[in-house]
Protein backbone atom coordinates (compact mmCIF):
# COMPACT_ATOMS: atom_id res chain seq x y z
CA UNK A 1 0.00 0.00 0.00
CA UNK A 2 2.92 2.25 0.78
CA UNK A 3 4.76 1.49 -2.16
CA UNK A 4 1.74 2.68 -4.28
CA UNK A 5 1.04 5.76 -2.41
CA UNK A 6 5.11 6.41 -3.41
CA UNK A 7 4.74 5.34 -6.91
CA UNK A 8 0.93 7.76 -6.94
CA UNK A 9 3.46 10.87 -5.46
CA UNK A 10 5.99 10.09 -8.41
CA UNK A 11 3.21 10.24 -11.32
CA UNK A 12 3.20 12.99 -13.13
CA UNK A 13 -0.08 15.33 -13.99
CA UNK A 14 -2.82 13.33 -15.98
CA UNK A 15 -1.49 10.10 -15.47
CA UNK A 16 -4.13 7.86 -14.09
CA UNK A 17 -3.26 4.40 -13.22
CA UNK A 18 -6.89 2.94 -14.07
CA UNK A 19 -6.56 4.59 -17.66
CA UNK A 20 -3.11 2.68 -17.99
CA UNK A 21 -3.90 -0.59 -16.49
CA UNK A 22 -6.98 -0.43 -18.88
CA UNK A 23 -4.81 0.45 -22.07
CA UNK A 24 -2.56 -2.08 -21.44
CA UNK A 25 -4.92 -4.60 -21.29
CA UNK A 26 -6.33 -3.67 -24.55
CA UNK A 27 -3.79 -2.80 -26.37
CA UNK A 28 -2.91 -6.25 -27.65
CA UNK A 29 -6.95 -7.02 -28.24
CA UNK A 30 -6.84 -3.60 -30.33
CA UNK A 31 -3.78 -4.76 -32.85
CA UNK A 32 -5.05 -7.84 -33.13
CA UNK A 33 -8.88 -6.96 -34.36
CA UNK A 34 -6.87 -4.09 -36.43
CA UNK A 35 -5.28 -6.94 -38.33
CA UNK A 36 -8.62 -8.80 -38.92
CA UNK A 37 -9.67 -6.24 -40.59
CA UNK A 38 -6.90 -5.60 -42.41
CA UNK A 39 -6.66 -9.31 -43.36
CA UNK A 40 -10.70 -10.51 -43.56
CA UNK A 41 -11.01 -7.47 -46.19
CA UNK A 42 -11.85 -9.85 -48.56
CA UNK A 43 -14.86 -11.32 -46.88
CA UNK A 44 -16.07 -8.39 -44.82
CA UNK A 45 -16.03 -4.78 -44.75
CA UNK A 46 -12.57 -3.55 -44.07
CA UNK A 47 -9.33 -3.67 -45.46
CA UNK A 48 -5.74 -1.75 -45.80
CA UNK A 49 -7.05 1.80 -44.48
CA UNK A 50 -9.35 0.89 -42.03
CA UNK A 51 -7.31 -2.05 -40.39
CA UNK A 52 -4.04 0.33 -40.89
CA UNK A 53 -5.75 3.10 -38.96
CA UNK A 54 -6.83 1.03 -36.28
CA UNK A 55 -3.06 -0.23 -35.49
CA UNK A 56 -1.92 3.16 -35.50
CA UNK A 57 -4.48 4.83 -33.20
CA UNK A 58 -3.14 1.66 -30.60
CA UNK A 59 0.39 3.91 -30.73
CA UNK A 60 -1.13 7.20 -30.42
CA UNK A 61 -3.65 5.70 -27.40
CA UNK A 62 -0.10 4.68 -25.54
CA UNK A 63 1.53 8.07 -26.25
CA UNK A 64 -2.40 9.71 -24.77
CA UNK A 65 -2.42 7.03 -21.84
CA UNK A 66 1.13 6.97 -20.87
CA UNK A 67 3.62 9.53 -22.81
CA UNK A 68 5.57 9.77 -26.35
CA UNK A 69 8.55 8.09 -24.73
CA UNK A 70 6.27 4.66 -24.41
CA UNK A 71 4.74 4.85 -27.21
CA UNK A 72 8.41 5.05 -28.86
CA UNK A 73 9.66 2.11 -27.25
CA UNK A 74 6.53 0.44 -28.66
CA UNK A 75 7.29 1.31 -32.13
CA UNK A 76 10.47 3.17 -32.50
CA UNK A 77 11.70 6.28 -35.04
CA UNK A 78 13.29 4.46 -37.15
CA UNK A 79 11.54 1.11 -37.41
CA UNK A 80 8.04 3.43 -38.13
CA UNK A 81 9.77 5.39 -40.89
CA UNK A 82 10.61 2.32 -42.90
CA UNK A 83 7.51 0.61 -42.32
CA UNK A 84 5.94 3.64 -43.76
CA UNK A 85 8.02 3.37 -46.40
CA UNK A 86 8.16 -0.19 -46.91
CA UNK A 87 4.18 0.00 -47.04
CA UNK A 88 3.80 2.61 -49.90
CA UNK A 89 6.70 0.99 -51.94
CA UNK A 90 4.93 -2.77 -51.67
CA UNK A 91 1.60 -1.35 -53.39
CA UNK A 92 3.60 1.12 -55.98
CA UNK A 93 5.94 -2.03 -56.65
CA UNK A 94 3.32 -4.92 -56.82
CA UNK A 95 1.88 -2.32 -60.08
CA UNK A 96 5.40 -1.92 -61.40
CA UNK A 97 5.71 -5.82 -61.19
CA UNK A 98 2.95 -6.69 -62.69
CA UNK A 99 3.95 -4.14 -65.82
CA UNK A 100 7.18 -5.34 -66.08
CA UNK A 101 5.91 -8.95 -65.85
CA UNK A 102 3.75 -7.93 -69.53
CA UNK A 103 0.26 -7.43 -67.31
CA UNK A 104 -1.10 -4.01 -67.19
CA UNK A 105 0.17 -1.93 -64.27
CA UNK A 106 -1.32 -3.11 -61.25
CA UNK A 107 -2.92 -6.09 -62.87
CA UNK A 108 -2.48 -8.68 -60.49
CA UNK A 109 -3.14 -11.34 -62.95
CA UNK A 110 0.32 -11.54 -64.81
CA UNK A 111 2.09 -12.49 -61.43
CA UNK A 112 1.13 -15.82 -62.24
CA UNK A 113 4.05 -15.82 -65.08
CA UNK A 114 6.09 -15.98 -61.41
CA UNK A 115 4.51 -18.40 -59.24
CA UNK A 116 2.11 -20.31 -61.44
CA UNK A 117 -0.72 -20.15 -59.92
CA UNK A 118 -4.40 -19.58 -60.87
CA UNK A 119 -4.58 -15.84 -62.93
CA UNK A 120 -8.12 -15.44 -60.79
CA UNK A 121 -6.44 -16.87 -57.48
CA UNK A 122 -3.69 -14.20 -58.19
CA UNK A 123 -5.86 -11.67 -58.63
CA UNK A 124 -7.30 -12.37 -55.05
CA UNK A 125 -3.58 -12.55 -53.90
CA UNK A 126 -2.56 -9.20 -55.37
CA UNK A 127 -5.47 -7.46 -53.48
CA UNK A 128 -4.32 -8.81 -50.39
CA UNK A 129 -0.74 -7.97 -50.81
CA UNK A 130 -1.60 -4.42 -51.79
CA UNK A 131 -3.79 -4.30 -48.45
CA UNK A 132 -1.37 -5.20 -46.25
CA UNK A 133 1.44 -2.67 -47.84
CA UNK A 134 -1.86 0.18 -47.31
CA UNK A 135 -2.39 -0.98 -43.82
CA UNK A 136 1.72 -0.55 -43.60
CA UNK A 137 2.00 2.54 -45.10
CA UNK A 138 -1.58 3.86 -43.08
CA UNK A 139 -0.35 2.79 -40.04
CA UNK A 140 3.07 4.52 -39.31
CA UNK A 141 1.87 7.84 -40.99
CA UNK A 142 -0.33 8.03 -38.59
CA UNK A 143 1.64 7.35 -35.24
CA UNK A 144 4.17 9.99 -36.88
CA UNK A 145 1.50 12.53 -37.66
CA UNK A 146 0.38 12.29 -33.87
CA UNK A 147 4.06 12.24 -32.63
CA UNK A 148 5.16 15.14 -34.60
CA UNK A 149 1.87 17.26 -34.70
CA UNK A 150 1.56 16.77 -30.48
CA UNK A 151 5.44 17.50 -29.68
CA UNK A 152 6.23 19.77 -32.29
CA UNK A 153 8.48 17.40 -33.61
CA UNK A 154 10.68 17.22 -30.76
CA UNK A 155 9.76 13.75 -29.78
CA UNK A 156 10.17 13.88 -26.27
CA UNK A 157 7.17 14.53 -24.15
CA UNK A 158 4.27 15.32 -25.97
CA UNK A 159 0.92 16.01 -24.34
CA UNK B 1 -2.47 37.88 -53.35
CA UNK B 2 -5.48 37.41 -51.35
CA UNK B 3 -8.04 38.93 -53.68
CA UNK B 4 -6.30 36.62 -56.73
CA UNK B 5 -6.59 33.69 -54.51
CA UNK B 6 -10.22 34.08 -54.02
CA UNK B 7 -10.72 35.04 -57.75
CA UNK B 8 -8.62 31.56 -58.90
CA UNK B 9 -11.28 29.53 -55.96
CA UNK B 10 -14.27 31.03 -57.41
CA UNK B 11 -13.78 30.73 -61.04
CA UNK B 12 -11.94 26.51 -60.13
CA UNK B 13 -15.77 26.49 -58.08
CA UNK B 14 -17.85 27.52 -60.57
CA UNK B 15 -16.30 25.43 -63.51
CA UNK B 16 -16.49 22.64 -61.20
CA UNK B 17 -19.94 23.36 -60.83
CA UNK B 18 -20.57 24.06 -64.93
CA UNK B 19 -18.69 20.28 -64.67
CA UNK B 20 -21.55 18.93 -62.69
CA UNK B 21 -24.10 19.95 -65.53
CA UNK B 22 -23.23 16.62 -67.77
CA UNK B 23 -23.68 14.60 -64.95
CA UNK B 24 -25.71 11.85 -65.30
CA UNK B 25 -29.43 12.35 -63.44
CA UNK B 26 -28.58 10.88 -59.95
CA UNK B 27 -30.25 7.82 -59.15
CA UNK B 28 -31.50 7.25 -62.89
CA UNK B 29 -31.18 3.36 -63.81
CA UNK B 30 -30.93 4.22 -67.29
CA UNK B 31 -27.25 6.01 -67.14
CA UNK B 32 -25.00 4.93 -68.92
CA UNK B 33 -22.40 3.93 -65.01
CA UNK B 34 -25.80 2.03 -63.81
CA UNK B 35 -26.27 0.42 -67.60
CA UNK B 36 -23.10 -0.82 -67.97
CA UNK B 37 -20.24 -0.74 -65.43
CA UNK B 38 -22.17 -1.57 -62.13
CA UNK B 39 -24.01 -4.73 -63.51
CA UNK B 40 -20.78 -5.97 -64.66
CA UNK B 41 -18.81 -5.05 -61.49
CA UNK B 42 -21.90 -6.85 -59.58
CA UNK B 43 -21.93 -9.89 -62.09
CA UNK B 44 -18.13 -10.59 -62.93
CA UNK B 45 -16.17 -9.45 -59.74
CA UNK B 46 -16.73 -12.75 -57.95
CA UNK B 47 -15.63 -15.37 -60.81
CA UNK B 48 -13.11 -13.02 -62.02
CA UNK B 49 -11.12 -11.77 -58.91
CA UNK B 50 -12.48 -14.58 -55.99
CA UNK B 51 -13.04 -11.59 -53.78
CA UNK B 52 -16.93 -12.50 -52.17
CA UNK B 53 -16.51 -8.83 -51.08
CA UNK B 54 -17.15 -6.80 -54.49
CA UNK B 55 -16.49 -3.71 -52.14
CA UNK B 56 -13.00 -4.71 -51.76
CA UNK B 57 -12.70 -6.06 -55.19
CA UNK B 58 -13.72 -2.76 -57.00
CA UNK B 59 -11.63 -0.95 -54.62
CA UNK B 60 -8.27 -2.86 -54.55
CA UNK B 61 -8.78 -4.09 -57.99
CA UNK B 62 -10.63 -2.68 -60.64
CA UNK B 63 -10.18 0.60 -59.25
CA UNK B 64 -6.65 -0.21 -57.63
CA UNK B 65 -4.99 2.73 -59.54
CA UNK B 66 -7.22 5.84 -57.32
CA UNK B 67 -6.39 3.37 -54.24
CA UNK B 68 -2.80 3.46 -55.05
CA UNK B 69 -3.10 7.48 -55.13
CA UNK B 70 -5.34 7.62 -52.01
CA UNK B 71 -2.06 5.82 -50.26
CA UNK B 72 0.90 7.91 -52.05
CA UNK B 73 -1.77 10.87 -50.79
CA UNK B 74 -1.45 9.57 -46.80
CA UNK B 75 2.47 9.22 -47.71
CA UNK B 76 2.89 12.55 -48.81
CA UNK B 77 1.09 13.82 -45.96
CA UNK B 78 3.44 11.94 -43.10
CA UNK B 79 5.98 13.08 -45.61
CA UNK B 80 5.30 16.61 -45.03
CA UNK B 81 4.87 16.23 -41.48
CA UNK B 82 8.07 14.69 -40.93
CA UNK B 83 9.80 16.98 -43.14
CA UNK B 84 8.13 20.58 -41.81
CA UNK B 85 7.98 19.56 -38.64
CA UNK B 86 10.63 16.83 -37.14
CA UNK B 87 13.97 17.80 -35.84
CA UNK B 88 17.15 15.58 -35.61
CA UNK B 89 17.71 14.39 -31.73
CA UNK B 90 20.44 14.76 -29.96
CA UNK B 91 21.79 10.62 -29.00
Amino acid sequence: MKRVQERAGQRAVGESVIIQTAVRLMLPFIQLFGLYVIVHGHYSPGGGFQGGVILGASFILTAVAFDLKTSLRRLSERVDTVLGNVGALIFVGTGVLCALLGGLFLDYSALANVIPLDPVEWRSLGIFIVEVGVGLAVMSIMASLYWDLSSRGELDEGL
Amino acid sequence: MKALALLATLVTGAILLYGTQDFAPWGDPDSPPNRNVSPTYITEAVHETHVPNIVTAVVADYRSYDTMFETVVIYCAGLVVVSVLRRRQKS
